[in-house]
């Protein structure tokens, strides 16, 4: 499997997954700059966390209508594991992707913290071999990260178990229902504002992270 | 002083000074240019001859103070990068673009070495934010400026500490300390080497932002400071973030022979200093600069502080090379000048020389020797009585700013980025990153204004001990320090009687330990015009460690009901200066004492320990004494203890002294081996003393006169809580 990380200016978790992807994971991974993706290339795409185009206009629209997601899309449309983590996440939706909307923490600040979470569904590129209820936890970080949608979107994504991870205990950013993470409906497509590159080795807190890469794995092989 | 038509802060005997030497009238160009470079910003020229007592070389220390950065070598080819700057004038105006460009400052001190930016470090200074709605306003867009600006440009901000004090209410502090890791045959230096190399200025545009910013710097704020924002730069960390990935990128091709930061000074100070370290010259067309605005005067531009710009030296014949990467990137360059071999700074606007100055006297200021005076008397203050619930203070000192959990400032950097943090903020005394060969960096700063002010000389000194237990504590060997002085106006005798001490406190310690200082900062001017009172003497000391094996790590949460507690060193009656008598309200009592051979040897003890295996978890015992480190630890792990202090106590000691003396040479431990522990220390004639075991849910302390018993939730409310009901009593 062949795994683009694309780059956008100002994206910073770009180096972080590329390392965990190629070091951990001994994945065939490549960090592309935004106007030199080409999609035919690879077998998955990651949009990375950071602040692609510095943020400007509103989190992730300059980037959602930037070439290289024309790309993306394709391989959304061809069933790719397709990951936004982050920024990558709000690049996703600003691209229409993936529904709703990324609003302010309801704190009004960023929050960095490790955060307990609960996989809601695993019919996804992303946590297929996690499996559905599981406890984990990673990090996130973000000042733009409270999911939005009104009740019939929520309802809809519920029902078609499209609600991939939600925080438990405490929802720290004001989120609807606590969701952190949704999918598309085929679920190859997923956007999530934890960062699972943060939790992919012991030493820096917890290796849940690894288990959103390696699904995409096993998505892959069947 | 005017000069011609020039406004400067030059004095009668520098002006005297620069005709002289000159041997003709400077234009006013030039004199703008003297000005900006010979600001105490920019040329130390009162504090030189102090600092040079600092020590500055190890057989690590590839590259001492006086370049943009410190360089040291922590083999299998690699070294860190580490310097400290200030923001404290712009933040005191206008807090959120003071801060921000503060750590854009920094962070182009670690780029220009030719080595990556991967951690930040803050040291903040406020007024009482109990009782200052102005001061409140303050640290929130400080620390919202900081995290912004870090935030976006991808560089963790990682360990710091947070100081409050009334003196501080119109001059905030905002120094943040960077640290960079790169390979040594990379490395870059501010130098123009090569007649005929180009040289390049990359990133923003030149504009009208920051004009005399260190001229503001040096001088004390004035009472209508609203006028001034505009010698404050504006901040663009996207911009920023271009950069860093472009002169990496370019830095990797071999094309570039030097490199330099823009800040303070602006082009004045970057050119001079750069043909001045290689003994070149450098001819410089001012109509090659691109501008914010078109009707900028030579002045404007010469001097402009404007944000996010680089001085690149490019080998002769590569401009396309440059070029093509900076154009990947998105970011602006432009051929500005040449390096030649004159001597001298040379400046035209089409065509026309409009100033000429040899670099060696732009760059090196006249050196001022400033009076010292020791202050004559001293108040003397009694201790307070002793406190009949202690229990009650125990909390409420947990509770306190200075010495409350900063969660509510670090949850808001992302603190994460760049997955290498491994002792993240609140877990460990120290920040803890992994390196690419394998090892880890171990840094933090530390700062002691109540010391400083009631004795400078053992303050300047105990800021260092501090610093060094708290690397210590994480099982890192100190490398190597940075300082940063802040004071009130130099031209104080006091004030710079209290600079001079202080310095030589962190001289005279730093050579008993060895511990070379790599770069620094002096800030003076930290004074109110309106009140004439300045702040009290902060200096702020980064100290940099490094941990061979991944086992040595240690954090400082209690972890396990079978461990037993030892507290390292002496315990004695010293409450000067302390978190409680601050509490209590109570100043004028001497600091602890620090005996510098004994703090030497405790450190050397500890670290041995920890290498042997044989400690779960350490803390250093400073700020608030062991009832705040004894409560930190169980905080931390969520875990209580049950222990027995009387054991430490000598004759006479009221348990108020007990539990919050300061006394310097001092650790908690934690151990499943105390017999080995205890051996170690004793073989090194370090006291030692066991005072119980880890457990329950509560910390139950046995004293002189009473035993206090708290429970974790009620001391994890005061401690992690009170920040954000000071700050947003509304949230939760």
């Amino acid at each position: 499997m062949k795994v683009a990380v694309i780059q956008f200016p100002g994206s910073n978790c770009d180096r972080d997954t590329v390392h965990v992807l190629k070091n951990s994971l001994k994945l065939d991974t490549q960090l592309i700059w935004h106007n030199e993706f080409d999609e035919k290339e690879y077998d998955a795409v990651i949009l990375p966390g950071g602040f692609s185009f510095g943020d400007h206009l509103r989190a992730g629209i300059i980037a959602g209508h930037s070439p290289a997601t024309k790309g993306v899309r394709k391989m959304a449309a061809q069933g790719k594991p397709v990951l936004g983590i982050c920024n990558g996440f709000q690049i996703l939706i600003e691209a229409g992707l993936l529904p709703g909307a990324l609003l302010r923490n309801t704190t009004l600040k960023f929050v960095c913290k490790w955060t307990d979470l609960r996989v809601e569904a695993d019919n996804t590129a992303f946590t297929c071999a996690i499996g559905k209820g599981s406890r984990i936890r990673m990090p996130i970080a973000h000042n733009e990260g409270r999911f939005y949608a009104d009740d019939d979107l929520l309802d809809r994504l519920d029902a078609d178990g499209r609600v991939v991870m939600k925080y438990v205990d405490e929802n720290p950013t004001g989120t609807s229902r606590g969701i952190v993470a949704i999918a598309n409906e085929d679920g190859n497509v997923v956007g999530m504002m934890p960062h699972p590159e943060r939790a992919s080795d012991a030493a820096l807190g917890g290796v849940d992270g690894l288990g959103v890469f390696r699904s995409m794995l096993e998505w892959a092989r069947c | 002083m005017l000069v011609g038509d020039v406004e400067t802060t030059l004095t009668p005997e520098e002006v005297e000074y620069a005709r002289r030497q000159l041997g003709r009238e400077p234009n006013a160009l030039e004199w703008s240019m003297i000005d900006a470079e010979w600001s105490e910003h920019c040329s130390y020229k009162s504090s030189k001859p102090v600092i040079s007592q600092l020590p500055t070389s190890s057989p690590r220390v590839l590259i001492g103070p006086g370049y943009d950065s410190g360089v040291v070598d922590i083999g299998d080819g690699y070294v860190l990068t580490m310097h400290i700057e200030s923001h404290n004038h712009p933040s005191a105006v206008e807090p959120y673009g003071g801060a921000a460009t503060g750590i854009g400052g920094v962070v182009r001190d670690i780029l220009c070495m030719g080595t990556t930016p991967i951690a930040f470090l803050d040291a903040l200074k406020f007024g009482d934010i109990t009782k200052s709605d102005h001061s409140k306003w303050i640290m929130k867009n400080v620390v919202r400026g900081i995290a912004d600006y870090g935030n976006c440009i991808g560089v963790p901000t990682v360990a710091g500490e947070v100081e409050f004090d009334e003196c501080f209410e119109r001059n905030c502090l905002v120094d943040v300390a960077c640290l960079g890791v790169g390979r040594k045959n990379e490395l870059l230096l501010a130098e123009a080497t090569h007649q005929g190399d180009s040289v390049f200025l990359i990133g923003g545009s030149t504009g009208r932002d920051g004009i005399h910013g260190v001229t503001f710097a040096s001088r004390t704020l004035a009472a209508d400071t609203d006028q001034e924002r505009s010698a404050v730069q504006i901040p663009d960390p996207f911009t920023k973030k271009l950069i860093i990935e472009a002169t990496l990128a370019v830095n990797q091709t071999g094309i570039v022979r030097g490199c330099k930061d823009l800040g303070g000074g602006g082009l004045v100070t970057g050119l001079s200093e750069i043909a001045d370290k290689g003994g070149t010259g450098i001819e410089v067309h001012l109509e090659k600069i691109p501008i914010r605005e078109p009707d900028m005067s030579s002045i404007e531009i010469m001097i402009s502080e404007s944000q996010e710009r680089m001085l690149l030296v490019v080998k002769r014949g590569q401009d396309n090379v440059l070029r093509e990467i900076m154009k990947k990137y998105g970011v602006a360059c432009a051929r500005i000048g040449e390096v030649n071999s004159s001597g001298k700074i040379t400046v035209t606007r089409f065509g026309k020389p409009i100033a000429n100055l040899p670099t060696t006297f732009v760059a090196n200021a006249p050196i001022i020797r400033r009076a010292a005076r020791a202050p004559k008397t001293r108040r003397v203050a009694r201790e307070p009585e002793l406190p009949e619930d202690i229990k009650k203070v125990l909390l409420n000192l947990l509770a306190s700013p200075t010495v409350a959990s900063k969660e509510w400032v670090f949850q808001q950097y992302d603190h994460e980025v760049g997955v290498r943090t491994v002792a993240k903020p609140g877990q460990a005394d120290a920040a803890v990153l992994s390196l690419p060969n394998g090892k880890f960096a171990a840094f933090k700063v530390d700062g002691n204004a109540l010391f400083s002010e009631l004795d400078p000389y053992v303050g300047g000194a105990s800021v260092l001990a501090e610093c060094c237990r708290n690397i210590i504590s994480v099982g890192a060997e100190p490398l190597a320090m940075l300082d940063h002085c802040q004071f009130g106006d130099p031209n104080d005798e006091e004030i710079f009687w209290a600079f001079s001490m202080v310095v030589k406190g962190i001289a005279d310690f730093a050579k008993v330990l060895s511990l070379p200082c790599v770069g620094g900062k002096v800030s003076f001017y930290n004074q109110d015009e309106v009140t004439g009172k300045a702040i009290k003497p902060s200096p702020v000391l980064a100290v940099l460690g490094l941990i061979e094996k991944p086992e040595h790590v240690t954090k400082m949460a209690f972890r396990g009901d079978d461990e037993t507690v030892i507290v390292v060193g002496e315990t004695k009656r010293e409450l000067g200066g302390s978190e409680y008598h601050r509490l209590m309200g109570v100043s004028g009592v001497s600091p602890p004492t620090l005996n510098f051979e004994l703090e030497k040897r405790t450190q050397a003890a500890v670290l041995d320990c920890i290498r042997s295996g044989f400690v779960v978890a350490c803390h250093d015992c400073s700020k608030g004494g062991l009832g705040i480190a004894l409560a930190e630890m169980a905080i931390a792990g969520s875990r209580g203890a049950s222990l027995n202090l009387t054991t430490l106590a000598s004759a006479q000691m009221r348990d108020d002294e007990l539990l919050f003396s300061e006394s310097n040479s001092r650790f908690i431990l934690t151990t499943t081996k105390p017999n080995q522990v205890l051996k170690i220390l004793a073989e090194r004639q370090v006291p030692s003393t066991i005072i119980g075991t880890v457990g329950g849910d509560s910390l139950h302390l046995v004293l002189r006169e009473c035993e206090i018993h708290c429970n974790l939730s009620e001391m994890q409310d005061a401690y992690m809580n009170s920040l954000q009901r000071v700050l947003e009593p509304w949230q939760k």
